[in-house]
């Protein structure tokens, strides 16, 4: 089974293939295991961006395949990474805390631990005690499946009440839209217990562990890697069987998939339950690189961010999204960290750092525009695959895959 | 005047006493200069300041008071004067004699002497001769305090009032007889209301015959402002304390409290008792770390101490050794607490007032609360008014044509700093916001058709694309509004008549901005429902939206109508970008702050329908106050309520609140 899946998608093959050399391109360039000629933090900016891939397949899946273009995604990626910021922010002040309080000549007791975790973490905002969603803090293993069980529950709620009234299309959209501002809005307080707009910070520093930051990042982008293999292997898995079939089939028409009596609402459910989860590992991955979290991530901005990249790489094919996601991402870096040269034009001297964004914008409209099939479009004209000559305008997801000329006759 | 007489009377007493006094002091004091002049022809105000001499030169705070009060309860039609000169500064005393006078500078260095008196020029004195009276400010005040009484009698209504306003800052018992008998003199109604208000006030906190500060409490319980409130508080000031047995009848008990409930935790039961302290986790720490012997703790191992109990029976151990002192333990807290009365009981001795003062606040609570919805529910209206006016715009590019533009909040950006630009180039606020409301207009409707033009023409029947290319569209601006006015928030200031707010009492008022949106979002909904039902641009919008085929078909160019109702949606949008930046700071996140909200407007009140944006504009409004009221201080909090409870009511109602039926439903 494994074997003839793999065999009848060699863009699969192809692609786990680029990314083991990748893998080990870095590895060997790394300052921890090879020469030394990529740096710890560009190391942390490539894992972190496999992350982002990583997301942007269950975005290109739950969009590009399913036609639910959610505005939340970015949301469960965020609050993955709050759930592993909790255990690693715990563990690392609970392991200062001890090491402060045994200097004295009593040893704590437990309460005191706690107590002094709690100032520790909590002084920020004016508190010291532990709200109940600390609860599992000490526990790495719980801590994990909260990983995708917080994101997963969220979406399966959420889900199951959009799906369930019929919200489709734009609707589902600014819905979703609203859900993620009203998380970011919620985590923003100070009484969240999660810091308020401070976020979750040092996850960085792995606790109880010596080893210097150069091994640890190349553990995350190990990592990473390992997430981004599995989780395209799994989505692609997904869209290659019978049910890519059926979810390939509501999205070109809802309607019909329904009346052929398919429980669209549970599929739709199931993706996107399931790929809220992929994102919420995605964002346990990520933010351990990144070293802070706070509610300014999960702002709806960075979920729209993410249709971005899976439009510019190209939607409804895995391999685009991650094109999409890896290049914009690093393009971005490149001109807002400052490393772009300014284009001085004389009467105005144009700075990459203002400018970028409005480039990124207008490219986008143009991609949307021009190139809906994004950059892995370029690969069907490698491929020599040829999209049917169709004739007039799409007519929009409600009215089916027709096109306007097509229908009319 | 059987008074008067009498005052009159002892005022030549103590003058004949004072006259004697003088005579014999400035014999004492021969380079004073002509000692007998001046003795006999002293008026009866100059005897009191030489009477008071010394503490008028001494000039302190602490001791003048007797001084003030001399002259102030002198009764002498000149007290006012002497006050007032002196407050002013312009009291002097001759060295040569030590009188006082009122001086005034005339030429250089001479100064003309005015008799307090006589009120008549006395004559010119070099400066050399002259010595300034300097009251420190916290003199002044007192001596203010002291003139109250006489400005409150005093012909001018004007200086009645000033009076009146220093009287309601700082009240005092002494100033409430004087009051009271002005009133009697009164006869500008409104000064006369605000003195027998006064006069009420004064009397709860300060009257001394109970029945009379009952009376007054009871006159003043149906009393919104603050000051009643400020007045009766004290009265309902209380104390914790601990009684032996049963609460003695004279205290005036609040409530009756029991350790170890919410009110009263038994720590703080046991620290009002009083005795042994009770032992801090800290404090048994400290014990313990001072009693280390060779690494155990009176044979604990310190090793063990991680574990609260062996803490305490190291502790245990240690007294029994003697070495520590003996702690209290939760038995010595109960025998302590046993028998005793726990009560909070009322500073103010009196059962009749404090009962006559808790039924009035409870009376202007429940009339400040309901006020208060009043209140609120003017502020979500406000509130309904401007998502409505941020809405409008989409109304019609969302509502009508189906088209999500991303943008629109940008659009509402742009007009803002229109309006801000204008500013800049005309300086008067008024005309630069009548010039401001038609060009954003103009630039939004430019902007809005290009943006037709540009991008939303190709995407018709594509919405999920729209939504993308416009979100492009909606970044690409902010990023370049950035660069351009940078990231700090910009002022649109409002002109003076739209500054201030509307008082209609002390807990009801609002903002006269926030009417003027309201009022603006009126005028839109006219002018939206004008165009949509009684133009032919309404028409034949109307037509595109529902069979662009069959439209074209009849001779309406749909590429024509959509870009002109596409930049009618955009205009509204700048313009509405105008009234939020009136009162919201322009940022290039001001159009942000309002997309998703706008868009829930449109999508919770039902699409294509002004009605239903107005009543959804309305819900969201009221929501937000309502959930901000009952969580005060919290508005994150209150958006993510207002949030969640709007995905639950689509739930309910996936196409609004008001769905649009049969065929032009679109489906």
């Amino acid at each position: 089974m494994q074997r003839s899946f793999l065999m009848k998608n060699p863009s699969v093959m192809i692609f786990l293939a680029v990314l083991a050399v990748f893998t080990v391109l870095v590895t060997v360039g790394s300052e921890a295991f090879g020469a030394g000629f990529i740096s710890t933090s560009f190391v942390k900016t490539l894992g972190k961006t496999l992350c982002l891939a990583l997301i942007a397949v269950a975005m290109d899946l739950v969009w590009g395949y399913a036609g639910i273009l959610s505005l939340g995604h970015f949301a469960f990626f965020g609050l993955g990474g709050y759930m592993i910021g909790m255990w690693l922010m715990y563990e690392r002040t609970k392991e200062i805390v001890v090491s402060s309080l045994s200097q004295g000549s009593i040893p704590p007791t437990d309460q005191e631990i706690v107590d002094g975790i709690g100032s520790q973490i909590f002084g920020v905002v004016g508190s010291s005690e532990f709200p109940v969603i600390w609860a599992f803090a000490d526990s790495l293993f719980l801590q994990l499946v909260l990983v995708v069980a917080v994101p997963g529950l969220l979406a399966l709620v959420f889900g199951w009440l959009a799906f369930r009234s019929r919200v489709t299309g734009v609707y589902l959209s600014i819905l979703t839209q609203a859900m993620t501002l009203a998380l970011s809005l919620y985590l923003f307080q100070n009484d969240s217990g999660l810091r308020g707009n401070n976020g979750l910070s040092g996850l960085q520093n792995l606790p109880g562990v010596t080893a210097s930051q150069d091994d640890v990042s190349m553990w995350f982008f190990w990592g990473s890697a390992l997430a981004l293999a599995l989780g395209y292997i799994f989505a692609a898995w997904i869209v290659a069987g019978k049910f890519g079939s059926v979810i390939r089939g509501i999205r070109d028409n809802e309607a019909r998939v329904r009346f052929l009596g398919y429980s669209v609402e549970g599929y739709k459910l199931f993706l996107f339950t399931v790929t809220a989860m992929i994102a919420g590992v995605a964002g346990a991955l990520y933010y351990p690189q990144a070293g802070i979290i706070n509610p300014a991530e999960i702002a709806p901005i960075a979920s729209i961010y993410l249709a971005v990249w899976v439009a510019i790489g190209g939607r409804g094919r895995l391999y685009g999204a991650v094109i999409g996601a890896v290049l914009v991402s690093l393009v971005s870096t490149f001109f807002t960290g400052g490393q772009a040269p300014d284009i001085d034009l004389g009467f105005y001297k144009v700075q990459w750092v203002d400018w970028w964004t409005i480039l990124l914008g207008l490219s986008f409209v143009l991609v949307t525009l021009f190139a809906p099939q994004g950059i892995g479009g370029l690969f069907d004209l490698v491929s020599g695959r040829k999209h049917p000559d169709r004739h007039g305008a799409d007519l929009g997801p409600d009215k089916g895959s027709l096109q306007e000329e097509e229908a009319e006759r | 005047m059987g008074t008067n007489v009498k005052r009159a009377l002892i005022v030549v007493l103590a003058l004949l006493c004072l006259t004697s006094q003088i005579v014999a002091q400035d014999a004492g004091e021969p380079e004073t200069g002509t000692p007998d002049v001046a003795a006999v022809e002293l008026g009866p105000i100059q005897k009191i300041l030489q009477e008071n001499s010394e503490l008028i030169l001494e000039s302190s705070r602490r001791t003048i008071q007797p001084a003030i009060d001399a002259v102030a309860n002198s009764g002498l039609e000149a007290a006012p004067s002497v006050l007032s000169t002196w407050a002013a500064r312009e009291m002097y005393q001759r060295l040569s004699d030590g009188l006082f006078f009122a001086a005034e500078e005339t030429g250089d260095d001479i100064f003309t002497l005015t008799d307090f008196d006589t009120g008549e020029t006395v004559g010119e004195v070099s400066d050399d001769d002259l010595d300034q009276v300097k009251p420190n400010s916290g003199i002044r005040g007192l001596i203010a305090t002291a003139l109250v009484r006489f400005q409150l009698n005093d012909p001018d209504p004007d200086t009645r009032r000033e009076a009146l306003q220093s009287l309601e800052r700082n009240a005092n018992a002494d100033l409430l007889e004087p009051l009271r008998e002005s009133i009697v003199l009164e006869d500008d109604p409104e000064i006369k209301a605000r003195k027998e208000r006064l006069e009420k006030l004064i009397t709860i906190s300060y009257g001394s015959d109970p029945e009379v500060r009952i009376a007054a409490i009871e006159a003043m319980s149906g009393d919104l402002g603050v000051d009643v409130r400020a007045a009766l508080n004290p009265l309902l000031t209380t104390r914790l304390r601990a009684f032996e047995g049963a609460v003695p009848e004279s205290a005036n008990v609040a409530e009756i409290l029991r350790p170890g409930s919410e009110e009263l935790s038994r720590e703080e039961a046991y620290a009002l008792v009083g005795g042994e302290p009770l032992l801090t986790d800290a404090q048994l720490r400290g014990a313990l770390a001072d009693n280390i012997v060779d690494g155990a703790v009176a044979g604990i191992p310190v090793a063990a101490l991680s574990d609260p109990a062996r803490r305490v029976d190291a502790y245990e151990a240690l007294e029994d050794a003697g070495a520590v002192p003996q702690g209290a333990t939760q038995a010595d807290v109960d025998a302590a607490l046993e028998g005793v009365t726990f009560a909070a009981v009322f500073d103010q001795p009196n059962p009749a007032i404090t009962e006559a003062a808790q039924e009035a606040l409870t009376g202007i609570e429940t009339r400040v609360g309901f006020f208060q919805i009043f209140d609120v529910s003017l502020d979500a209206l406000s509130l309904a008014s401007i998502y409505f006016l941020a809405a409008i715009g989409l109304a019609i590019t969302f509502g009508v044509m189906g088209v999500i533009n991303m943008a629109h909040g940008e659009f509402i950006m742009m007009g803002a700093y229109t309006g801000y630009v204008v500013q800049q180039v005309i300086p008067n606020h008024t005309a630069s916001i009548l010039v401001a409301i038609p060009l954003a207009f103009a630039v939004t409707f430019a902007a809005g058709v290009l943006l037709e033009r540009l991008v939303i023409r190709w995407l018709y029947n594509r919405p999920l694309e729209t939504l993308l290319a416009t979100f492009g569209i909606s970044i690409a601006l902010q990023q370049l509004a950035k660069n351009i006015f940078g990231t700090q928030a910009r002022p649109l200031t409002s002109p003076d008549w739209l500054g201030g707010a509307v008082v209609i009492n002390d807990v009801v008022s609002i903002a006269t901005v926030r009417i003027g949106i309201f009022v603006l979002a009126l005028v839109f909904l006219g002018v939206f429902l004008f165009i949509m039902k009684r133009t032919r641009l309404g028409l034949e919008t109307r037509a595109v939206t529902q069979n662009p085929g069959m439209a074209g078909a009849m001779g309406i160019n749909p590429g024509r109508v959509n870009m002109l109702t596409f930049g009618l949606g955009s205009g509204i949008a700048g313009i509405a970008g105008v009234a939020i930046g009136l009162y919201a700071q322009v940022t290039s996140e001001l159009g942000q702050a309002y997309i998703v909200q706008s868009f829930m407007t449109v999508v919770v009140g039902g699409v294509g329908n002004i009605w239903g944006t107005l009543l959804g504009a309305g819900l969201i409004g009221i929501l937000q106050k309502g959930i901000e009221w009952f969580n005060p201080s919290n508005t994150l909090a209150a958006q993510t309520y207002m949030i969640i409870f709007i995905i639950i009511f689509i739930q309910f109602r996936p196409r609004g609140i008001i769905a649009l039926k049969g065929r032009a439903a679109g489906d």
